[in-house]
């Protein structure tokens, strides 16, 4: 029978780390798409995947078992993503930015102005939704991530930024705004 | 009439209340359903967002490279003993134990006549003192051996991240009790550091000269090892001034 969630919380706690197999198996998935979402980068997802499980395993202690243990383990990987993230932009604002496609479409993207030969597939549309998360602040990145992929409510959203849950309504709602100026000339191009 | 604004409008999409009526106007006005269906197209399409398909065993390969880290970190108390018996640790030791037996003393000369309270403020300062000082001698290793390597092919910085990795969570403590206590000069240093240290841990292990250069640059137009010289040097200088009640860090 396949051991629950809390039963596997609970031996790690008696000291059982071998336990703790259980959860990083049946999460493992899950905690990449948020990190992939959150990075745009498949190295960087696999590195937070591993340093989610190691801080997830530090804290086990802090675990009060209010929200789920998924919820959680997303709340440390959504921070774990941020510290990542807010190092990255600082590194890249100090360096010359670098002309790669992705800067284009970003800019294409923003610019609202698509061409509808590009847009005629759906699978081009793909293609301007990544450039198009990265106009995105951290702090909106990860608002938005939790509350649109993960379902996530503005308490628990609040909670994994450390900011009060009016705040991180506003990081929703800006990066909502920003993703509409950015796609919707786009989206609208290929309406029937 | 009064339209619902984008806000009302976002908070409709993901199913949360958005103030009284306003579900039931959306339901009668063509404007805002019209408003409503082409920000609903925006957020509808960031579902297709890609995401690099993980295979089933994916999990298992997850926890097959976790479990060596786990393992070090249920290592029995007498081998971490070891680590604590390093000159430098031992140094260490020896000024908090004098530390405290210094105020210990103090207090049994001087506060006779008043009940003895823990430790006093400046004494859990030159505590924190004797730590933070140690704790940027051990980053500012890290940092300057990575400044030095002079190798001119491919560069395994395996070690310094998991050195620096260490020091990420001593880091962010230390970085807190400095904020706590109003010390900006160090906490920012702190908050500084964090930032060179995470990008470090999150570098790949193995870096091409060209890659190793970025780290060095990183490192080097931060100024973060002038700015941990400087402070580790005040820190120093507040470590022997004699005991005060200052509140500073």
């Amino acid at each position: 029978m396949e051991q629950s969630d809390a039963t596997a919380i609970a031996q790690v706690r008696d000291g059982n780390a071998d336990a703790f197999r259980v959860l990083v198996e049946r999460h493992s998935q899950s905690v990449f798409r948020l990190a992939f979402r959150m990075t745009g980068n498949q190295q960087d997802a696999e590195d937070l995947v591993q340093e989610t499980f190691l801080r997830a395993y530090r804290q086990m202690g802090k675990f009060d078992g209010r929200a789920s243990f998924s919820t959680w383990l997303y709340r440390i990987a959504a921070n774990c993503s941020l510290d990542l993230i807010r190092a990255r932009k600082r590194r890249e604002t100090q360096q010359m930015p670098v002309d790669s496609e992705g800067q284009e479409m970003a800019a294409a993207a923003a610019s609202g102005d698509p061409t509808p030969e590009r847009l005629a597939f759906s699978g081009e549309l793909k293609q301007l939704l990544a450039p198009a998360l990265a106009l995105l602040s951290a702090a909106e990145r990860t608002a938005f991530v939790l509350r649109h992929y993960e379902g996530m409510g503005t308490e628990d959203i609040g909670r994994a930024l450390g900011v009060h849950p009016g705040a991180a309504k506003h990081s929703v709602f800006r990066a909502v705004q920003k993703l509409r100026r950015a796609l919707e000339p786009a989206v609208s191009s290929m309406k029937p | 009439m009064k339209h619902l604004n984008e806000e009302e409008l976002i908070l409709l999409y993901y199913g949360e209340r958005a103030g009284s009526g306003a579900g039931g106007h959306l339901e009668t006005c063509d404007v805002c359903q019209a408003s409503f269906r082409s920000m609903a197209l925006v957020l509808d399409a960031m579902d297709g967002l890609p995401v690099p398909e993980r295979g089933a065993e994916y999990g298992s390969r997850v926890w097959q490279q976790l479990a060596p880290q786990l393992e070090k970190e249920r290592v029995p108390w007498w081998k971490n003993l070891a680590g604590w018996l390093e000159p430098r640790r031992m140094a260490v030791a020896g000024a908090m134990a004098a530390l405290l037996i210094a105020a210990f003393l103090a207090g049994r000369v001087s506060t006779r006549t008043q009940p003895v309270a823990g430790l006093s403020g400046s004494v859990r300062e030159r505590i924190m003192l004797v730590a933070v000082g140690e704790h940027l001698d051990q980053s500012q290793m890290v940092l300057v051996e990575l400044m030095n390597n002079s190798a001119t092919g491919p560069v395994d910085i395996t070690e310094e991240q998991q050195r620096a990795g260490d020091l990420i969570s001593e880091n962010r403590l230390y970085r807190q009790a400095a904020l706590k206590s109003g010390d900006g000069r160090v906490s920012n240093v702190l908050d500084e550091l964090q930032r060179v240290l995470l990008d470090i841990v999150h570098s790949p292990s193995k870096l091409d000269s060209a890659e190793f250069q970025q780290i060095r640059q990183r490192i080097e137009s931060e100024g973060i090892l002038f700015k941990i010289r400087v402070v580790g040097s005040n820190l120093r200088e507040r470590e022997k001034a004699p005991l005060t009640g200052t509140k500073q860090l």
